[in-house]
């Protein structure tokens, strides 16, 4: 008996979101009982033993350069062999891009029960129930996993990183690999910027700014805070802004600490995708914008006033 | 090309989400019934794109539901859907979902089969994965952008901040999301001719589910928004140093 985290990477780092992941599965094996281990594929940079500050006890690696190459079926079955070899019965996956492909091959091949979107610890006082986000955010919904293993992808920004005292026992894994079928031929990355669904914080711009040429302003207040910047869906839509900016129901649904909503009027399809951030601000020159109704503070003023002056005040108070 | 496209149900956009039966029922009374948007707006019209562009090819589509889900079929089929399939019931296991559509593909042999990111309802974003998994067949997930070259196909798939370009050789099942295609609105031809389309009524094959919602929850509001005046902003920024402690 074990839970097993799998620990995404990419050019030899771990992901952010799996040393959540790893922070929180070591919290569900003190709560069963048991050990956490991490479970690491490709060739990778990081100290292994390292990763025991996160809670694991063990990790497990299997250093092949073919594995540098992510094709879902792969990982789903060599981590199968993995689980079966080490024994785990939790396996824990963060809920970002690669987990989304692997987790749910994974529950097929162990038939075990997958609950997507964790926000929370499991209840274990009447089965394994987990809490997950419904609704794009507008809900929650308990679900039970009835398999002996159970799968659990976690979202980001749920559960904070924990550092402890310990290193972990590192080992290498001695599991066939399959033949990939998918066969990457370019990554294409922005260097140098917070990836917007790691960040915890976002500012994020609107209509109300009226054209790419005024989004100064937003990188600005990004810059002064180490935010990712976001926008609504006709910003991106028009080409103002990156797709991959795009927040909301049709966009990326995010959850960070601070959610900074400049010139946006706070349509509930961009709600879906913001209102789990933690503390919401709005700057909108509209008093009746709906934003403010699921705000936590706000400015009702011109943004073109309001936000170079909340980015000045920001680089002070940081002495920058 | 031979391609089935998976569709699925959801309560409209701006619908409100409340909860019967002591919290275990999603509340539909006056609750208007979509067509998941990642469904109809980028996989469904990126299959109808490959149709335009090579006439021999056939969109199935299929939905794993109740008869309450026939308008948003017939809607997919005056979209451009050739026929249709509905697997009759109305579990949310995710394994039991796929395992339907698995059953479904197993008999027609595609080249591709089609989901959305996800259903904007359970958010699950994983019947893709586990159809795939079920047919032993390469999965692609979250594509921005869907190419054919003769029988393999140039993917772009999100990343965290980017995209990675994949190449996979057909069959393969894919899930879409913005990029992909434009959303469209069905012609009245497509409408009426959408009548006579066939939309077979099949009973599920024999599958496990392997989790089951206990209940729902909504989150606690929000206390109210507190509002600085447009003059001070050293004021916005010391409450989020000192009272929010977000930085
Ligand atoms: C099925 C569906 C899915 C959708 N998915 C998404 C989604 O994923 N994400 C998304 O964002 N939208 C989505 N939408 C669109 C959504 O309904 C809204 O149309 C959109 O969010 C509006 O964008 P906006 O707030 O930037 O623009 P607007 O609604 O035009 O708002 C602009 C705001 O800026 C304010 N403003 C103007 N000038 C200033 C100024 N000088 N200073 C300060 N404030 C100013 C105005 O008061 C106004 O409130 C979806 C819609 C549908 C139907
Ligand atoms: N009941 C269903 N019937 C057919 N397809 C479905 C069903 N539920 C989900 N899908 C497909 O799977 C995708 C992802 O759904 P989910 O994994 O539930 O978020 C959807 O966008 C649909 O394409």
């Amino acid at each position: 008996m074990s839970v097993l985290i799998f620990l995404d990477q990419s050019d030899g780092h771990i992901k952010k979101n799996s040393l959540e992941a790893a922070s929180y599965g070591a919290k569900v094996a003190e709560m069963l009982n048991t050990t956490a281990e991490g479970i690491v594929l490709g060739t990778i940079n990081e100290d292994l033993a390292g990763l025991g500050k996160y809670g694991l006890k063990k990790v497990h690696s299997l250093k092949n350069e073919s594995l540098n190459n992510f094709d879902a079926a792969v990982f789903a079955s060599v981590i199968a062999e993995a689980v079966k070899n080490i024994g785990a019965n939790v396996v824990i996956f963060s809920n970002n891009f690669n987990g989304k492909a692997i987790a749910p091959r994974l529950s097929v091949r162990l038939k075990a029960g997958l609950v997507s979107g964790a926000v929370s610890l499991p209840e274990l006082s009447n089965g394994f129930v987990v809490k997950k986000n419904v609704f794009s955010g507008k809900a929650f919904a308990n679900v039970a996993i009835n398999t002996d293993v159970k799968i659990i992808s976690l979202n980001a920004n749920a559960y904070k990183i924990n550092e402890v005292e310990g290193i972990a026992e590192t080992t290498e894994l001695n599991v066939p690999i399959p033949e990939a079928k998918v066969k990457v031929q370019e990554v294409n990355k922005v260097v140098g910027e917070v990836p917007l669904s790691e960040a915890e914080i976002v500012v994020s711009g609107g209509r109300g700014l009226k054209g790419p040429e005024n989004w100064g302003i937003v990188t600005d207040l990004a810059k002064a805070l180490g935010a990712a910047t976001a926008c609504s869906r006709p910003v991106s839509d028009s080409d103002w802004r990156p797709h991959h900016e795009h927040v909301g129901q049709t966009g990326l649904a995010i959850a960070p600490n601070l959610y900074f909503a400049i010139g946006i009027s706070g349509a509930i399809q961009h709600l879906a995708g913001v209102n789990r951030s933690k503390t919401i601000v709005v700057i909108n020159k509209d008093a009746e914008a709906p934003f403010f109704k699921a705000a936590d503070y706000g400015i009702v003023g011109d943004a073109f006033e309001v936000v170079p002056q909340i980015t000045e005040a920001v680089k002070k108070l940081k002495g920058t | 090309m031979k391609i089935l496209v998976c569709i699925s149900k959801t309560p409209d956009t701006t619908a409100k989400i409340a909860f019967t039966d002591n919290n275990t029922k999603f509340a539909e009374a006056g609750v208007q019934f979509i067509l998941n948007p990642y469904d109809e707006w980028y996989s469904l019209v990126r299959a109808i794109e490959i149709k335009e562009a090579d006439a021999s090819s056939v969109i199935h589509l299929i939905n794993v539901g109740g008869a309450d889900a026939d308008p948003i079929i017939r809607k997919a089929l005056a979209l451009g859907g050739d026929e249709a399939f509905r697997v009759d019931s109305s579990s949310q296991d995710g394994f039991y979902i796929a395992s339907q559509i698995a059953a479904i593909a197993k008999q027609n042999n595609y080249d591709l089969i089609f989901t959305g990111k996800e259903t904007i309802d359970y958010n699950g974003s994983s019947i893709g994965g586990m159809v795939a998994e079920l047919l032993e067949l390469p999965y692609i997930s979250l594509a921005t952008k869907f190419t054919l070259n003769g029988t393999s196909a140039t993917v772009n798939r999100e990343i965290e901040g980017g995209e990675e370009i994949d190449e996979v050789t057909l069959p393969a099942v894919v899930s879409c999301q913005k990029g992909v295609a434009e959303q469209r609105i069905p012609n009245m031809r497509g409408i009426m001719g959408a009548r006579t389309k066939p939309l077979k009524v099949t009973d599920p094959v024999d599958a496990e589910t392997l989790t089951s919602i206990n209940s729902f929850e909504l989150p606690p509001p929000k206390a109210g928004v507190k509002l600085v005046p447009a003059d001070q902003p050293e004021e916005l920024v010391r409450l989020l140093h000192e009272e929010a402690k977000v930085f």
